[in-house]
């Protein structure tokens, strides 16, 4: 987690969606994704719609097409389940290729596809556009409960402590000599996972002792806010704007 | 288990997403109460802890392995309410940071792996340890069961939001008897090494061990005689009322929602409807091979008219529970503004 | 020789842990405006729990703890914090912001400073540390030795009445060591100093306490301290192979 992932995910750069205040992007990817998921799955044409429209945007960003779609296989399980969907879902059949498949589930199949792939393409984009610490002051600002906000913050700060703390115990396993191949093998693990526990919580009361030590009370000082102008606003918000046209004739037509 | 967008209707996620809110909420207060002032870094470190052990790949036969929910673990070593912020925290990063789970998805999962998985397994672990004897012996058997079924409860639980709200019509026996069977499976592992964990941490530091601090604390008085802390049996019972009404208030809130939002989820063809009507509407249609599942067959299904209404119960849906689910904070955050805790200053 | 405007004034300080096990048997000592003092010791002499009484963090013993003139007690804790930085052992405890900035704005920021003064005071101290371009980095892409700089840092930006350091020079190279011993030299506030690590006491410290069984076994000049060798046998403190404290000039 942390930094690796993060550097991995994050792209850095100057573009007008890297500009934008984090908590207007974050609106405008939930709304979108809200906006996808309510338009009828019969209305083909209007998810072609919101992929053309994520295609400017990651445009826009200069995200190139590889990175996005590379980040796409996170969906891959999924997939594997809507395949199968036509085949044992109920209702109508249709014979294709001499393979006897469900209406209901290839239109499921199709739903779960396409709303899930634009669902992860829009967070892609955000988290590609974002870094780890302008998406918690976004989180911030848009009202999630400030302890909820600490929590997750450092959650990012220890994620890759944890890991790495987690990473040596491995390599102090394995130049012991210790690999694990099966279930007779589970005991080490959890004595591992319970060694990184205790690690893990009095990593955290010595990180409550040095916050106590520099006057916390309770409640973190606000030392960042971050503010959008309307025109922000308005950039960020085209794009469920104009997703929202496009599923509102999606239901019309 | 993380479910992407879209395969859960729009009514039904926003209903979860109000019961996610409610329990998040609950769980604000209550991990304070848990961890007090520690609440936020110690939350922190113990959801930095859950996420590192998902990546914990434990091998289970030749070429494939599995990884821990955590739910279980988080809920016996720092007590239920700090451990439905760690994996709600955990489930929320995943969803913003790394795509893993639909945005709109997010209140079905953290329904689903973060509430369904701590309550039960809690409740499972609290019931049994009321019931073995008080040895340590038992906290690890406890810990074994609550795993066991907390995995398989969640796997329950999705079904019935699947049920309520699947965009597809894949008969809810399947979906039940392919989640519930993978689950099982996946459950033994997650008991096995959950027992073990907790196991290994309470051989080292059992004070530790949220789930098992009464076992603890009876013993330390049989130790020192007069060393009893007086005020511990006192604070709880002052506690208890403000949660309660806490409680019944998210409750209520979350009932009248659900109801609400579900009324309108009800004209929506794929949503309650069907399953409430499944077996009286499609008499006429022909009988599949897979007619044994108990909910098997639905009727095709009348698109014309229930479109429309469809789409209202979505906006309307998401917009009750943007609007509830920030009333639920701004009364919180109003109400722990109000009591400035003196707790807070003793360190 | 109580100097008339003693930093820190502990009298008489006892303390033992709910488990019974009692850690200070009562310690007195007093350190002067700008002394730089080293606080030797064995391990579990009590040095970090005396270092926890003197913000606060560990009380309700017997005896007192004074931090320019104003008592340690609950009614002036969050002005005891201001006044005492301690810079623990491991950064990445101290460390716990996403952001250098924002880690050392954390303290005068609880403390209610906004705005350009917060600015301000993140900047200076930064300055003093050398790590001003690294203001916007996260903490765990630093070095171990530029993550204790800026550790430093977060406790300077609280313009401390005295600086407590605990095992400043644990886990550094060389060169960051030196790097650390000129920042502490320029620095112009108390400094209290705890430590195994007998030359960088030596080099930075004109004065040192030792710390035995939870009492000061003795107190003077650190050179004359670590060339009396039956009382470092006596209280298990040993000098590196080769190290000779009477051959040393310091620099302090």
């Amino acid at each position: 987690m942390g930094a690796g992932h993060t550097h991995r995910l994050y792209r850095h750069g100057h573009s007008p969606v890297h500009g934008l205040p984090p908590h207007t992007k974050l609106a405008a990817a939930f709304l979108f994704v809200v906006v996808v998921v309510s338009t009828p799955r019969e209305a083909m044409w209007a998810f072609a719609v919101y992929a053309v429209l994520l295609a400017v945007v990651a445009y826009q960003a200069r995200v190139p097409a590889r990175f996005l779609l590379g980040r796409l296989l996170i969906e891959v399980p999924f997939v594997a389940f809507a395949v199968l969907m036509p085949f044992v879902a109920e209702g109508e059949r249709v014979h294709v290729l001499g393979l006897s498949l469900s209406v209901n589930g290839l239109w499921g199949a199709w739903n779960v596809l396409a709303k899930g792939t634009l669902g992860v393409a829009a967070s892609v984009l955000l988290a590609a556009t974002t870094e780890l610490r302008e998406l918690l002051l976004g989180l911030q600002r848009l009202k999630l409960p400030p302890l909820l906000v600490q929590i997750a913050s450092f959650m990012i700060r220890y994620g890759d402590v944890i890991t790495d703390e987690m990473r040596r115990m491995r390599i102090a396993r394995e130049s012991r000599g210790f690999e694990a191949k099966g279930v007779r093998h589970w005991g080490v693990l959890a004595k591992s996972a319970g060694a990184l526990f205790i690690r893990s919580y009095e990593r955290g009361e010595r990180v409550h002792l040095a916050m106590v030590s520099r006057g916390y009370a309770g409640s973190m000082p606000v030392i960042d806010e971050v503010t959008a102008s309307g025109a922000q606003w308005r950039h960020a918000l085209a794009l469920p704007c104009a997703a929202l046209v496009v599923c509102l004739l999606g239901w019309m037509l | 288990m993380h479910v992407p967008d879209g395969f859960i209707d729009a009514p039904t996620s926003a209903v979860t997403g109000v019961v996610a809110a409610g329990a998040l909420a609950v769980s604000l207060r209550g991990a304070r109460r848990e961890l007090d002032e520690r609440t936020a870094p110690l939350a922190g470190l113990v959801a930095a802890f859950i996420f590192a052990v998902q990546m914990l790949n434990f091998p289970v036969a030749a070429g494939t392995s599995g990884h821990l929910l955590g739910g279980a673990l988080a809920a016996i070593l720092v007590g239920p309410y700090t451990a439905v912020l760690c994996v709600s925290v955990v489930l929320l990063m995943q969803g913003v940071l790394f795509a893993d789970g639909g945005l709109t998805a997010l209140g079905v999962n953290i329904t689903d792996m973060a509430i369904v998985t701590t309550v039960v397994s809690y409740a499972v672990f609290r019931g049994l340890l009321a019931v073995l004897p008080r040895k340590r012996r038992s906290v690890t058997v406890a810990s074994f069961v609550a795993a066991l079924v907390s995995v398989p409860a969640a796997a329950v639980a999705f079904t019935l939001i699947y049920a309520v709200g699947g965009t597809t019509d894949v008969s809810i026996g399947k979906v039940a008897t392919a989640m519930i069977g993978v689950h099982v499976l996946i459950g033994v592992g997650e008991a096995v090494i959950t027992a073990l964990t907790v196991g290994a941490v309470i051989a080292v530091r059992p004070d530790l061990v949220y789930g098992a601090r009464g076992l603890r604390q009876r013993l330390q008085l049989r130790v020192n005689g007069a060393l009893v802390d007086a005020p511990a049996p006192t604070a709880p019972v002052a506690a208890r009322t403000s949660r309660r009404t806490l409680w019944v208030t998210g409750l209520v809130t979350s009932l009248v929602l659900a109801g609400f939002v579900s009324f309108y989820a009800s004209a929506n063809p794929d949503g309650l409807e069907k399953v409430a009507h499944d077996k009286g509407i499609d008499k006429k249609e022909k009988e599949h091979t897979s007619a044994g599942s108990p909910l098997a067959d639905y009727g095709v299904k009348d698109v014309s008219d229930a479109r429309l209404s469809g789409g209202l119960a979505g906006v309307i849906g998401v917009g009750v529970t943007v609007v509830a689910g920030s009333a639920v904070f701004w009364s919180l955050r109003r109400r722990r503004g109000d009591d400035v805790s003196p707790v807070n200053t003793g360190v | 020789m109580v100097p008339v405007t003693a930093s820190l004034e502990v009298s008489g300080l006892a303390f033992a842990y709910p488990d019974g096990h009692q850690a200070l048997f009562g310690v007195d000592f007093s350190i002067a405006r700008g002394e730089r003092v080293a606080l030797l010791g064995p391990n579990g002499a009590g040095k970090t729990t005396l270092v926890l009484h003197l913000n606060g963090i560990l009380g309700g013993g017997t005896g007192t703890v004074t931090v320019a003139g104003l008592p340690v007690s609950r009614q002036h804790m969050a002005a005891i914090r201001q006044k005492v930085g301690i810079v623990f052992q491991d950064p990445d405890d101290q460390l716990f912001m996403p952001t250098v900035r924002e880690d050392v704005a954390f303290g005068p920021a609880a403390a209610g400073i906004k705005g350009a003064a917060l600015e301000e005071r993140v900047h200076t101290a930064l300055e003093r540390v050398g790590m001003r371009e690294f203001a916007d980095r996260p903490p765990h892409h630093l070095s171990f030795g530029q993550r204790r700089r800026v550790a430093v840092a977060t406790v300077l930006a609280m313009e401390p009445e005295i600086l407590v350091l605990d095992e400043p020079s644990s886990n550094l190279d060389p060169a960051s060591r030196r790097e650390l011993a000129d920042i502490l030299r320029s620095l112009d506030v108390t400094v209290l100093m705890v430590t195994h690590d007998l030359p960088y006491a030596l080099e930075l410290c004109p004065r040192s306490l030792v710390l035995s069984d939870g009492v000061i076994a003795a107190d003077g000049p650190t050179g004359a301290l670590l060339s009396d060798e039956e009382l470092m046998r006596a209280h298990r403190l040993e000098l590196p192979f080769g190290f000779d404290p009477k051959s040393v000039t310091t620099g302090a």
